[in-house]
């Protein structure tokens, strides 16, 4: 497989690009495996990826049902931030920011993460209170950002309207300076093709169908292309987790909703960071290819149906049309929406599970995609391992009865 | 006259009314009648923009929604619009467009080197590279951006104004061509509530641009006559300039209907645009099919048309679109477009059809008009950078895989297109169904409705006139009767006129090696062509979802209605395997593009987004000087300054005054939740941690609810009214969800309670009256109520009057002081403030806002849910385990204070906090640490929720919650803050004020 970079480009543009090699192979799937990962989204690949890399393990499988990248990896908004309220979301989400900071490098495939900023604005004084305790959690955390006030955001964000007088004025925000975006897509294809390269097998339109047990252990899984044995599966199915969960004879504490997003038409750039407004429910920031990216808050229903409501994207687009009144005439090109898995305290389930050999990945909820290359990595130590690791044994399924909850709902007032 | 290409007659243009606008700055004339591109073509003018990635000078290519290349920047100023697709702009006089996305002009559009470098961009390029050095990512994508985007967004607010309206109806009738219109025919003569919407300013749809008849006249004819008779029907409503962009569940489709983008732009008055929201009995699917082009060598220059299109312009918009053309297709329908432009006047010069014969009437018609036709052969090049110049005609094998022969080059200036047609499934495959691919008709059919919904006419698949005639009027029928109308079913007469099968081609054979010859485009906007999708496949991007995603194929703001079908064909074609098995990507909505404004309609602006609610005290506070603050939806008072007062100022004055003498309050905003019915008390029993069964009538308890977690959600006072009868205070964020709370509980885990529960918040003013002087004012404003300590002790609440109206008073304290709640009907509430306030004067009663409340209640050590607490504090981390039942067997939250972890001694808990200066306040939020001098990442122990400098005590007062604290009594924490400094702080108790706690009982 050849390296990336401009002189490959050039040599494989002399022979017409005829010569490039697949990203990944398309193996059939075979009999046994040492580890499956069910689920082809960023995390299921990241965690093979770090298996392969960090701990040598090369005999895998990641199966997923439809296409990689199908899931909320390719749906989501693809903020990335670190700023998180509690250490343990925080060290494990700076983890995360970390690897960011040098995947495209790592995987030899621009993710074109773009440290843009993120702006999480503030609309009362109690949101005020909020930024305030956060950041300074932040900041003692070793985790950058300050806290900005109207002005400041309006010189970094010409059209915003920080007029005191509208409806849910703009009092401040915090700003995290190495948050950004990253190409949601190439997150999957490029943990693909890392992993591929490593001997990992990527098996699309495999569709898990049963989990097998014996003794209380995992003995492997029914497919839409046959069985396959394992003694060691980590599942990381997003929406889905409640599902399979169920196939291996267990609940997860996780309700599924719709999350729904949008885009505008492509226009030259107007907006150069990340904003998000979690009390008036509106996302948004610009792709590269110059369409907003703008996402609503979740639909309070439960459901499967990769689609939300009505009433939830008109609410979200007048608030960005509150926050930027010059938004009304550039128009909405397509909208979509995804099945987020949140848990009571919005935050993730890590860890091993009643079931030996099986272990879990989930309750990402919105907020997952930034956490794609940290996930992967402490999943894959505790899949290695049979041991959770310390940044992510806080996230054990068995927090909701010990009560070791980590509620990044109130006080962080978390969304993407 | 300058509009050099206008035919001599016909057109659904008048020419009586001649107009002028400006194209990049350049003054032209068209007709009212004309779209931009229309007026466009009738100047001759066929560059109209560049592509997005290599900047290739692009040409109209269609009439309709599915253009990639004519997109324009109309007007300037606020009332511009970025990426209008001209071949759906309406002109009007003193337009004024220009292209997007070409630097600096059209002609000459420095960008255009990119072409030069397409080799080293094929699809993807951009993960490949651009990742050395590493910190040079921002700088690369710097240019990147500001290459790509199309049109600008404006500047300056919108000056217009967006509507919604919400129908319902029995029968949507979706497109408006003639199938459309005859199912809205039989439907409405049913006597069903009808809605047709089309997106065009007529309705007729593709007929409009056709010569044949229906029922014995002229089909435009037909058509206003049809318009007419459904104009004249109540229970009809037409839609013009609608555009049907989503399709959900329960039949609820939304539509965008333009009302002034048509019109000069002195004209333009009322709103611009109506989002309407309708929940149809049935929906008629008449979206009809559109044409999909040919992929070959170079078959993106500006005049190469769709033959629909050609005929639409000749037809409907008489202009000719070229002067010498040629055709090229693998269908029939295309020879109709030769015989147009021979009526126009425009020399046709070869017709070249892929089949190896053509035989049907028409093909015929077209060989005897003198046309020459070229069977079993295909166009494999073209020339001509800003404009046509030629094309190249080469035999196709009896296979259809290669060609062979002498390159015959023709010289034309318009190449007409026709590659089949494909049924617009979009609102069909939005509501739930997959398409199906029809291998025969080589196009995909709507699916499987799993709505009541219907398709007919093109778009079902039925290309022919008549046939569009029967299906839409049996829909109409059908749509009718389930609705349970009786319909009878009348189908216009149209001649039948037979076509040949078609030819399916995707990417056409040519003489160049496989992916090294010239650009064989599919997606024009993105510029995606066939060796795009051939490399994505090599590289194993092989799922139509990987392809698109990958190769960026449908992205643009056509959303690959022209191209798309055509990649799929392609995809299939270079996988080897059906098109069935390839499937297509997901149909989502918006169909086209709509304003972001019509979906925020006017739920916009301080009044109508998320109305604020306001006290029926409001209009006294904002008279008397208030500064407000937002709680929940609430605007509440937060300061009352008076001249020259900081913050600080009123909020020391506003605190003094309530402790030594009385302040007022405006308390309205709290939540008041009526719990009514037999088993009230034994619900309150299970909301709240503490125990109600015993509590007497006429008395008030405070509560705390808690999550099923066991933390804290909300508390208040609830006061016994009866027997079976309680009013329950609430936080005023949190009024709502605690009913929906409460609500969930009775209807799912719970329905053999008898509980009624009732929100009445607005129903009643309240207006808190605290400090030691409340009793004066008070009971010298209500009347039938005995004030006496004895007679009215604290927690107890009593019913009597202001004049002629009821009040109930409660004597609760917020504060730490004597204090007194007034209630009376919302509507008094003024009237109520006035009084009591006047009957303060005496005492200098002194109206207070939220901040001072703050403070007072923290001088006590009082909490404040949401602020004190955030989702992760039990009652006994707030010090207050007295207010937790050790008795009630169960209430929601118990089992969860059993877990290791809320027994863990060193949880976050409530404690005071003393700063060493007493004019030092420590910041709200500030982080608590035991060593300010760790390294990072820095142990924290806790946080300070709230912090005031207060007046009465003299010095800083600040609520913190630190692990173990309750067991930290004097002990040192440090708050490091932002600008470095560290302030030092002492741990005590939270109570700064009163500790005994005697004078609310005074
Ligand atoms: C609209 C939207 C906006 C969002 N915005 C952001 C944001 O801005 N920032 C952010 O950090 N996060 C965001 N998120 C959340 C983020 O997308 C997810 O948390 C994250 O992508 C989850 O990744 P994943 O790999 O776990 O899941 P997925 O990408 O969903 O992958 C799970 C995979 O499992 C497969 N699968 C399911 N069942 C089976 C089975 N039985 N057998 C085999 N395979 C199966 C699925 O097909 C799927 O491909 C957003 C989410 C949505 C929906």
């Amino acid at each position: 497989m050849s390296k990336y970079s401009i002189f490959s480009l050039v040599r494989n543009a002399i022979s017409y690009h005829e010569n490039w090699a697949a990203a990944w192979r398309s193996p059939e799937p075979k009999q046994e495996y040492d580890v499956l990962i069910i689920g082809g989204g960023g995390h299921g690949l990241a965690t093979a990826y770090y298996l392969a890399k960090e701990h040598g393990m090369t005999n895998i499988a990641v199966l997923e049902k439809g296409w990689i990248g199908g899931g909320n990896t390719g749906r989501n908004t693809t903020i990335v931030r670190s700023n998180y309220l509690w250490d343990e979301s925080a060290h494990l989400y700076e983890k995360s920011m970390k690897l960011w900071e040098g995947l495209s490098q790592d995987l030899n495939y621009n993710v074109m993460f773009s440290q843009r900023g993120v702006y999480n604005l503030g609309h009362n004084l109690q949101d005020m209170r909020d930024i305030q305790r956060r950041v300074n959690a932040n900041r003692l955390n070793g985790i950058d950002g300050h806290v900005v006030t109207p002005e400041e955001i309006k010189r970094a964000i010409p059209e915003i309207n920080i007029d005191q007088g509208c409806r849910y004025p703009i009092l401040g925000a915090s700003f995290q300076p190495r948050g950004g975006v990253a190409r949601h897509d190439a997150v999957a294809w490029g943990f693909a093709r890392g992993a591929d390269l490593r001997g990992v097998d990527i098996i699309q339109n495999c569709e898990v169908t049963a989990i097998r047990q014996e003794n209380g252990a995992v003995t492997g899984v029914e497919t839409t292309r046959g069985s396959i044995n394992a003694k060691k599966i980590g599942v990381v199915v997003a929406g889905h987790c409640s599902v399979l969960a169920e196939m291996a004879g267990f609940r997860m504490p996780i309700e599924s909703h719709p999350l729904q997003a949008l885009v505008s038409e492509p226009i030259k750039p107007v907006i150069n960071t990340v904003i998000m407004s979690n009390a008036v429910h509106g996302y948004i920031s610009q792709s590269d290819k110059g369409d907003l990216v703008i996402g609503a808050g979740i639909d309070s229903y439960n459901g499967y149906g990769q689609r939300g409501s009505f009433p939830t994207i008109e609410h979200t687009v007048a608030a960005i049309c509150e926050m930027f009144p010059i938004f009304r005439r550039v128009r909405m090109n397509r909208q979509w929406g995804g099945i987020v898995d949140t848990a009571p305290d919005a935050c993730p389930i890590i860890g091993n599970t009643s079931v030996k050999g099986l272990y879990f990945n989930c309750g990402w909820g919105t907020g997952g995609f930034k956490a794609t290359p940290g996930s992967g990595w402490v999943f894959a130590h505790n899949v290695a391992t049979g041991e959770p690791h310390e940044l992510n044994r806080p996230f054990a399924l068995d927090r909701f009865v010990t009560g070791f909850l980590i509620d990044e709902h109130g006080a962080a007032g978390v969304a993407h | 006259m300058s509009q050099r290409f206008r035919t001599g007659q016909g057109g659904r243009i008048d020419r009586e009314q001649e107009i002028e606008f400006t194209f990049n700055g350049k003054p032209y004339t068209g007709m009212i009648g004309d779209t931009l591109c229309s007026a466009l073509l009738a100047n001759g003018v066929h560059l109209v923009g560049r592509s997005w990635k290599y900047h290739r000078p692009r040409g109209v290519v269609s009439a309709g929604a599915e253009e990639p290349n004519a997109l324009f920047q109309l007007e300037k100023g606020n009332r511009t619009i970025p990426n209008a697709r001209g071949t759906q702009v309406e002109l009007y006089p003193d337009l004024d467009a220009s292209s997007v996305n070409c630097w600096p002009n059209l002609d000459f559009d420095l960008l255009s080197v990119n072409s030069w470098f397409s080799r080293l961009m094929p699809a993807g390029f951009y993960y490949k590279t651009f990742m050395w050095p590493k910190s040079m990512w921002l700088k690369y994508e710097h240019f990147i951006r500001k290459a790509s985007g199309l049109g600008v967004a404006p500047r300056e607010p919108d000056p217009d104004r967006y509507e919604h309206s919400h129908r319902h109806c029995d029968v949507l009738v979706v497109g408006g061509g003639v199938a459309g219109l005859s199912a809205a025919l039989v439907a409405a003569r049913a006597g069903a509530r009808v809605v047709v919407a089309d997106e065009q300013s007529e309705f007729g749809g593709l007929t409009l641009a056709s010569r044949a008849q229906i029922d014995g006249v002229e089909a435009a004819r037909w058509i206003d006559d049809a318009v007419a008779e459904l104009r004249g029907m109540t229970e009809v409503t037409l839609l013009p300039r609608s555009t049907v962009f989503g399709y959900h569940d329960y039949n609820f489709l939304t539509i965008n209907q333009r009302l002034t983008d048509h019109l000069p732009l002195t004209e333009r008055f009322g709103g611009r645009e109506k989002l309407w929201q309708v929940r149809a009995h049935q929906v008629v699917l008449a979206t009809g099919a559109a044409e999909r082009p040919l992929i070959f060598a170079n078959n993106d220059r500006p005049g190469i048309m769709l033959a629909s299109a050609v005929s639409t312009y000749t037809n409907r918009y008489a202009v000719k679109p070229g002067s010498r053309a040629v055709v090229f297709t693998n269908n029939d329908s295309a020879y109709q477009s030769a015989l147009d432009l021979n009526a126009a006047g425009v020399e046709v010069t070869a017709v070249v059809d892929a089949r190896s014969d053509s035989t049907s009437e028409i093909a015929n018609t077209v060989r005897n008009s003198g046309i020459e036709v070229l069977n079993g052969s295909v166009v494999v090049d073209t020339a001509g950078r800003k404009h046509l110049r030629s094309v190249q005609v080469m035999r196709l094998s009896a296979d259809g895989s290669s060609v062979s022969g002498n390159r015959k080059s023709f010289d034309c200036d318009l190449l007409a297109i026709s590659g089949g047609w494909s049924p617009v499934v979009h609102l069909n495959a939005q509501s739930g169904a997959s398409p199906v691919w029809d291998d025969e008709a080589a196009m995909f059919c709507p699916g499987e409705p799993t709505q009541a919904q219907v398709s007919a006419g093109g778009a079902n698949g039925t290309l022919d006139l008549p046939g569009c005639l029967r299906e839409g009027a049996a829909a109409g029928a059908n749509a009718a009767n389930a609705c349970g109308l009786e319909a009878k079913l009348a189908v216009p007469a149209a001649e039948q006129v037979d076509s040949e099968a078609i030819l399916p081609l995707w990417a056409l054979p040519s003489p160049y090696t496989r992916g090294r010859g010239p650009k064989a485009f599919i997606d024009l906007q993105n510029d995606v062509g066939v060796a795009d999708i051939e490399l994505a496949v090599r590289e194993g991007f092989q799922s139509v979802e990987h392809v698109k995603r990958y190769t960026a194929m449908g992205f643009g703001t056509d959303q690959g209605k022209l191209g798309n079908i055509n990649g799929m064909g392609i995809l299939a074609q270079t996988m080897g395997q059906t098109i069935a098995a390839t499937g297509t990507t997901t149909y989502r909505p918006n169909y086209t593009p709509v304003s972001f404004g019509a979906f925020a309609g006017q739920n916009l602006g301080e009044h109508l987004f998320d109305p604020a609610r306001k006290t029926a005290m409001h209009g006294w506070h904002e008279e008397n000087g208030a500064s407000f603050e937002d709680v929940g939806q609430w605007k509440r008072p937060w300061y009352y300054p008076r001249k020259g007062e900081s913050l600080d100022d009123a909020v020391n004055r506003e605190c003094l005054a309530v402790r030594e003498s009385v302040g007022i309050l405006d308390a309205s905003t709290l939540g008041k939740i009526e719990v009514r019915g037999p088993d009230a008390a034994r619900f309150l029993e299970m909301i709240y941690t503490n125990n109600w069964m015993k509590l007497e009538i006429g008395k008030g308890r405070y509560g705390f609810m808690l999550g099923e977690d066991g933390m804290v959600m909300d508390d208040g006072v609830t006061i016994r009214i009866g027997e079976d009868h309680f009013l329950m205070h609430t936080t005023t964020g949190g009024a709502a969800g605690v009913l929906a709370w409460m609500e969930r509980w009775l209807q799912t885990e719970w329905p053999e309670m008898e509980v009624f529960l009732t929100s009445v918040t607005d129903h009643w003013a309240t207006a808190a009256v605290v400090g030691p002087k409340s009793r004066d004012v008070v009971s010298s404003v209500c009347d039938g109520i005995d004030f006496l300590a004895a007679a009215f002790p604290f927690m107890a609440s009593k019913t009597g009057s202001i004049g002629d109206i009821e009040c109930r008073v409660n004597r609760i304290s917020f504060s730490g002081e004597l204090a007194y709640e007034v209630n009376v009907p919302a509507n008094y509430g003024r009237f109520m403030w006035e009084k009591l306030m006047q009957a303060g004067e005496p005492y200098d009663i002194t109206p207070y806002g939220t901040e001072t409340m703050h403070v007072l209640r923290a001088e006590k050590g009082y909490v404040i849910v949401g602020q004190d607490t955030d989702g992760s504090v039990t009652v006994d981390d707030l010090g207050l385990g007295w207010a937790l039942s050790k008795t009630k067997q169960d209430f929601i939250g118990k089992r969860s204070l059993n877990r290791p972890d809320t027994l863990r001694k060193d949880r976050k808990q409530l404690v005071g906090l003393l700063t060493d200066d007493p004019a030092t306040v420590i910041p709200e939020g500030a982080q608590l640490v035991n060593d300010p001098q760790a390294p990072l990442p820095m142990p924290m122990v806790g946080h300070v929720s709230s912090s005031y400098y207060s007046a009465c005590c003299g010095h800083s007062i600040a609520m913190a919650l630190v692990k173990g604290g309750h067991q930290r009594m004097g002990e040192t924490v440090h708050a490091p803050l932002a600008n470095g400094r560290v302030i030092k702080a002492t741990i005590t108790t939270p109570v700064f004020y009163d500790k005994e706690g005697s004078k609310p009982n005074a």
